[in-house]
């Protein structure tokens, strides 16, 4: 590995983080002193205070769940195409999500059945996708597919069901929506909780990525590892989730560009992956909340306007490097 | 030499061993102990399971029965990190999906010499280079791993289990890929490298005459649960070369010993 570019990797990417949440706390429609700042009982202040810095921490939280999921999922699929979303986690959060906006529970219920439904959907994969003897990428995959679809047809099935008067409020949810972040105290506390065990496994993530069989020649405890980052990217998935809705891309495109720059030990990965994603979306949405002001986008909207052609980019380039001898 | 190889420790040892795979019997009641200095040779036709006894042999797989004892241990009782320490393995082939380095993917040999949040010693680099050295791949560090041909690839991996470093080296046909000065040369000095240590080497191999010119003790799996062990004396005989390929062949001398041409 080229030694100096992942060691400033981190430190480039940590100074990325702070200037992309300085201007996501200075820009908005109403125009923020910098002197302001420690006055949290003037209006600027409380702005700050009690709107965009816990939008901002709500969107970089959200963006570095979604991130490490990803990196943990592409190595558990051993897909490099795999995202946090295909094995119908978001799916299955997203049916209880729109079950509770239907019945017109509160946010909190409604955060509670999107995590609910995010569980549901893994303990399904989980059970069904475990076959005789090990793990196999093949099946988990085919399960996660097949679920998601049906957790597509169910989610299409509530929108047409359900009261014209929600219709709005459901299809921000599932485009992703950060209009009603409070402070993630127990998002962070997710990421964190599941940022952990992956780092202190993370050179066993770079053998697992070689194969079970070689990993396990190597002194890893393949089954073990694989239930272990299975349970934690659906935690942090379900969490993000949880906290925005559907915001789709961030666990491909993350991991991919940052693997691209020479990322390709997850000991450097995973911590570069975080900053990275929680960048990524705090950027997004400045943008989701300027860019048309004053109308708010959501947010998953702009970051699949960004990723789909980043995707395909990195598709492309693709072809060569799956080139095999 | 013969004597001096048999008063090595005991790094593996297996009784009543029972292997099977699908409908195919592998071995039955079959006994090996595997001692320090010593490089065995796996002979045996397709679907005969030489590539399952192996696996089983690395813990990997479960036999139907018997025992296997890895340094006076029992393999099932022994955590995975533990065994790679004691013996690690060469696969018949490897894959990798995402991109990689040579430097690091021979570094990852170090693994299970290594705590959950220690990163490599500059002395674990050094024998990585070393090893890399050893297969001929100096100047390879920073190659990408899937620009490498299949010889060098093979070499690669053989790099990275030298600098794994264990007691006991399994090699599932080593030979792959590799060109002919590679296949003798490389394995005659892995083998060499192993005694000098007082290591084990036990692979998996096609060729009689590299067999014989690698080897002091040989397992012929010889189908149906059926497998013979011993020394060359003892094993490699034209009879019983022939009945275990079921071809027929024509002993000839060459001045490193008896070689073996197809009739």
């Amino acid at each position: 590995m080229n030694a100096a570019r992942p060691a400033l990797l981190l430190p480039a990417l940590l100074a990325l983080l702070l200037a992309s949440l300085a201007v996501a706390l200075l820009s908005g429609s109403v125009p923020i002193d910098p002197a302001q700042l420690w006055q949290p009982d003037s209006t600027a202040g409380r702005i700050l205070w009690e709107l965009r810095l816990p939008r901002a921490a709500t969107a970089f939280t959200t963006g570095a769940l979604l991130a490490v999921a990803g990196v943990l999922m592409q190595v558990l699929l051993r897909n490099p195409l795999a995202d946090p979303y295909i094995l119908g986690v978001s799916g299955g959060a997203s049916v209880g999500a729109l079950l509770a906006l239907m019945a017109g529970a509160g946010r909190l219920l409604l955060q509670g059945a999107a995590f609910a439904g995010a569980l549901l959907s893994t303990l399904l994969v989980f059970t069904l996708a475990h076959g005789r003897g090990s793990w196999n990428p093949g099946r988990l995959l085919l399960t996660g597919v097949v679920l998601a679809a049906g957790w597509g047809a169910l989610i299409s099935l509530l929108l047409s069901l359900g009261p014209d008067t929600g219709l709005r409020g459901m299809l921000f949810w599932l485009m992703g929506d950060l209009g009603q972040a409070r402070w993630p105290w127990w998002g962070l506390l997710a990421l964190a909780a599941g940022l952990a065990p992956a780092l202190a496994q993370s050179r066993a993530l770079n053998l697992l990525a070689g194969g079970d069989e070689q990993a396990a020649a190597l002194g890893v405890n393949s089954a073990r590892l694989r239930g272990l980052i299975y349970l934690l990217a659906s935690l942090l998935t379900a969490s993000a989730v949880t906290l925005a809705g559907n915001i789709g891309f961030i666990g491909l495109v993350v991991p991919h560009g940052l693997r691209l720059l020479g990322a390709r030990d997850h000991r450097l990965l995973l911590p570069a992956s975080a900053l990275a994603g929680g960048t990524l979306l705090v950027v997004a949405d400045t943008l989701a909340r300027t860019a048309l002001a004053p109308r708010q986008l959501p947010v998953g909207v702009l970051t699949a306007l960004l990723g789909v052609p980043l995707f395909l980019v990195l598709l492309h380039r693709n072809r060569e490097i799956q080139l095999r001898d | 030499m013969t004597e001096a190889v048999d008063s090595g420790r005991v790094l593996l040892d297996c009784g009543d061993l029972d292997v099977g795979i699908g409908s195919v019997r592998v071995t039955r009641r079959f006994r090996l102990a595997l001692r320090a200095g010593q490089c065995w040779c796996l002979l045996g036709r397709n679907g005969t399971g030489k590539t399952t006894l192996l696996r089983t042999l690395a813990g990997l797989r479960r036999p139907a029965g018997g025992r296997i004892r890895l340094g006076g241990e029992p393999l099932e009782t022994l955590p995975r990190r533990t065994i790679a320490r004691r013996l690690g393995i060469l696969f018949q082939s490897q894959e990798d999906v995402f991109p990689a380095t040579v430097l690091e993917s021979v570094l990852t040999g170090r693994h299970p010499w290594l705590h959950a949040w220690q990163w490599e010693s500059a002395a674990d680099l050094q024998r990585a280079r070393e090893a890399l050295a050893f297969v001929e791949l100096s100047g390879f560090e920073q190659r990408p791993l899937h620009t490498l041909s299949g010889g060098e690839r093979r070499r690669a991996g053989i790099a990275t289990l030298l600098t794994q470093d264990p007691g006991l080296l399994l090699l599932d046909e080593p030979t792959n890929h590799l060109d002919l000065h590679h296949r003798t040369r490389l394995l005659e000095r892995l083998c060499q490298r192993a005694r000098d240590r007082g290591q084990a080497v036990l692979m998996v191999l096609h060729d009689i005459n590299l067999a014989a010119r690698l080897g002091d003790h040989f397992i012929l799996l010889q189908g149906e649960g059926r497998a013979c062990t011993g020394t060359a004396a003892e094993v490699l005989t034209t009879a019983n070369l022939e009945a275990l390929y079921g071809h027929p062949l024509e002993q000839v001398r060459t001045r490193h010993g008896p070689a073996w041409l197809p009739a």
